[in-house]
């Protein structure tokens, strides 16, 4: 092989290849992929987001979650995700269309978020979860996401959006609050807007047995 | 021509061109200042890599560890170590490496060397800029990518010098034989400019919608792996042994099959990291296909290089070169099988989101890759300074030390894996469970971080040592012992 040419083309049609069916294809494909219209709601499917929750994806993105906690339920049988609980039906291509970035993950050192706002849509656990983590599961090895929140002095009334029930080594003493930043509440609008419960066509909910 | 012929001409030292010593001295004197300030800087960021790979591993057994610290995150550090070993460490190793080897193989003095060293200065800061980036806060968490859009174009410009400069200095070799660690490296740098470029524009700067967004993410970090550090581990590996063992390569045609298959198949493997995942199932099929058929480049390299080392293992005990490569070699044909095995799609489901994975990585890019990078250091840094290693000792504490830290961790990773993921496999298990079984096994993969960094302490030492000239010159090439000449090998 001593012709450079030869070497070339070699490498370039090889590469472009997989360049073609593993980028372009999707591109063209999944990228121009439009959301459901639901008939009954005049909304869509997946539905919109709100500012907060698409704020909130930047404080995911920034702070890592994904490097822990997957966002996906793989296919049935051949992976035991919707037996497991992480949703009740597969997510396919268009469930994605509003993430930005896509936060498939690659771990599941802590549990799917796919379904996050649905099993927990209380604003007040999120807040005390990722305030002190193990006060709330006293297993779990997620890190404490303090630093995304102010402790303060209660200055006349508490304020109104003050984390309510902190008991842990790192609660306010009396007389002072735990009150989110505005990351920490985009965060957490992100996290409950997370829910896949609404129907698509292209992938059924299996029978419950 | 006949095939003996080929096969004789095939060794860089068989070919009726071979450079006269001179000449050899003469082209390795105008590799230093690029080759050295890359190899310099990649040391630099392998032992800041491995410190923040060491306080990550740490937290997933101490979740408190640092936690009042945004920038100390177990979400950013991880990113941040990722980052730093694949371009501050192996990437400029690997550029390193094969502008050296480009400069003898094409037997010409090195041309252009004012754009190697522009390429290394914007290389490292892009690398600086970006891992300040992560750490502050603006990753967008794509994996492998994480370098915030202000770092990436500097990276990029890098890049891109050093292709032109590949281009260039295989347009001006010297006429010739093409040798095989040619091929790697030529395809090498073209591949990664290509690769780089268009994981950032569709996914960092214009990022596109939806699920497409994993595709090409996988398609992007699988590559850089496959087409990028593969290829110039392998580069290195088709010179190092033939070099050190004094013996040409054992088949040319089993280098072709090697080289081809690994650039047809490698490229569409990104999927299998996606296996049930929102995508058309042909897409997945296919990466899983070709998976499946990296049984043959890397059955091929494994078969070529062990019948080159065909009774000659004995040199293992001497070469400090030979014996880094070797397990470089040896874990590159591990790896890919077992790679290759978790794109089964039953095993898939079962250790994909495990620790197993983790132990995957590092098996390929350390035990392979790494160990490639430090065996052709120890060999090329002597002719680029012209001082002798300063102590075999300490050399054999830097192989001991890295070989049982990197064993240690990708063993404790792989059963705590699976475990882990048996357990997140079946309904009736507890999710912490998962956590449970997990957790034993990431202490000891946090004390093999210690191990790693030990010897990452020492390798940097000596090559501090030889780039100051400290000590009396030496009058022989460091070796662990005296050289044993070969019996004739059986053949």
């Amino acid at each position: 092989m001593n012709k450079l040419p030869l070497l070339f083309l070699g490498v370039f049609i090889t590469f472009a290849s997989s360049w073609l069916g593993l980028v372009a294809y999707p591109y063209l494909t999944l990228g121009n992929m439009q959301p459901l219209p639901d008939e009954d709601t005049g909304g869509y499917f997946p539905p919109s987001q709100s500012g907060l929750a698409v704020a909130g994806q930047r404080v995911y993105a920034a702070n890592g979650c994904v490097y822990c906690h997957s966002q996906q339920v793989r296919l049935a049988p051949l992976s035991t995700d919707i037996a497991k609980g992480l949703g009740p039906r597969q997510t396919v291509a268009r469930d994605y269309l509003r993430a930005q970035p896509v936060f498939l993950g690659t771990m599941r050192t802590g549990p799917d978020l796919t379904n996050i706002g649905a099993r927990q849509p209380d604003q007040n656990w999120h807040h005390k979860h990722l305030y002190e983590p193990q006060t709330v599961t006293d297993w779990s090895i997620m890190p404490s996401f303090r630093y995304l929140y102010k402790m303060q002095k209660i200055q006349g009334q508490p304020s109104a959006d003050a984390i309510q029930g902190l008991a842990g080594p790192h609660a306010p003493a009396p007389g002072f609050e735990v009150v989110p930043s505005d990351d920490a509440k985009a965060l957490v609008a992100y996290l409950i807007s997370l829910k896949r419960n609404y129907p698509l066509p292209e992938s059924p909910e299996p029978p419950a047995n | 021509m006949n095939p003996q012929s080929l096969i004789s001409s095939f060794h860089p030292a068989n070919n009726p061109d071979t450079l006269a010593s001179h000449e050899r001295a003469e082209i390795d004197a105008s590799t230093r200042f690029p080759v050295l300030l890359f190899f310099a800087s990649a040391i630099f960021w392998l032992l800041i890599g491995s410190l923040l790979g060491l306080i990550s591993a740490w937290k997933m057994t101490h979740p408190g560890l640092f936690d009042q610290m945004a920038w100390l995150t177990f979400g950013r550090l991880r990113p941040a170590h990722l980052n730093t070993v694949i371009y501050g460490w192996a990437s400029a190793a690997g550029i390193g490496v094969g502008v050296w080897l480009m400069a003898r193989l094409c037997r010409v003095p090195l041309l252009h060397s004012k754009l190697l060293i522009s390429a290394a200065i914007f290389w490292n800061l892009g690398v600086l800029v970006g891992v300040m980036g992560i750490l502050a806060g603006d990753s967008r968490s794509i994996e492998w990518l994480e370098f915030p859009g202000y770092a990436t174009p500097i990276l990029f410009i890098a890049y891109a010098f050093i292709g032109i400069w590949a281009i260039i200095m295989f347009r001006f070799r010297r006429p010739g034989h093409v040798y095989v660690s040619q091929w790697y490296l030529f395809a090498a740098f073209l591949w990664f400019p290509w690769l780089y470029a268009t994981a950032n524009i569709l996914l960092v700067w214009q990022p596109i919608q939806g699920s497409a967004q994993g595709a090409v993410n996988w398609w992007f970090a699988h590559n850089v792996l496959g087409l990028w550090f593969t290829p110039i581990g392998l580069a290195s590996a088709y010179y190092m042994i033939p070099k050190v063992i004094g013996r040409p390569i054992h088949s040319y045609y089993l280098s072709i099959l090697g080289f081809w298959s690994l650039a047809l198949f490698y490229s569409w493997n990104g999927m299998h990291h996606l296996i049930g995942g929102p995508f058309p199932a042909w897409m997945v099929s296919a990466s899983v296909v070709a998976s499946i058929m990296m049984f043959i480049p890397v059955v091929t390299v494994a078969i070529n290089h062990h019948m080159t080392m065909r009774g000659h293992f004995g040199a293992l005990k001497w070469s400090p070169t030979l014996r880094f490569t070797v397990f470089g070699a040896m874990t590159y044909t591990v790896v890919s099988l077992q790679g290759s095995s978790m794109a089964i799609p039953s095993l898939n489901t079962l250790t994909h989101f495990t620790d197993y994975t983790i132990g995957h990585a590092h098996l390929g890019l350390y035990g392979f890759f790494s160990m490639m990078m430090f065996g052709a250091m120890y060999y090329i840094v002597p002719r680029l300074t012209g001082w002798e290693w300063p102590s075999a000792n300490a050399i054999r504490w830097h192989f001991w030390l890295v070989a049982v830290g990197i064993l240690l961790m990708v063993v404790s990773l792989s059963i705590g894996g699976i475990l882990q993921g048996l357990a997140q496999f079946d309904p009736q298990v507890s999710f912490r469970s998962s956590l449970d079984y997990a957790t034993p096994f990431r202490w000891i993969r946090g004390l093999s971080g210690f191990l790693l960094l030990g010897g990452h302490v020492v390798f940097a030492a000596l090559f501090t040592l030889m780039l100051l000239k400290v000590g009396r010159q030496k009058e022989g090439p460091a070796l662990f012992a005296a050289p044993v000449k070969p019996e004739a090998a059986p053949l």
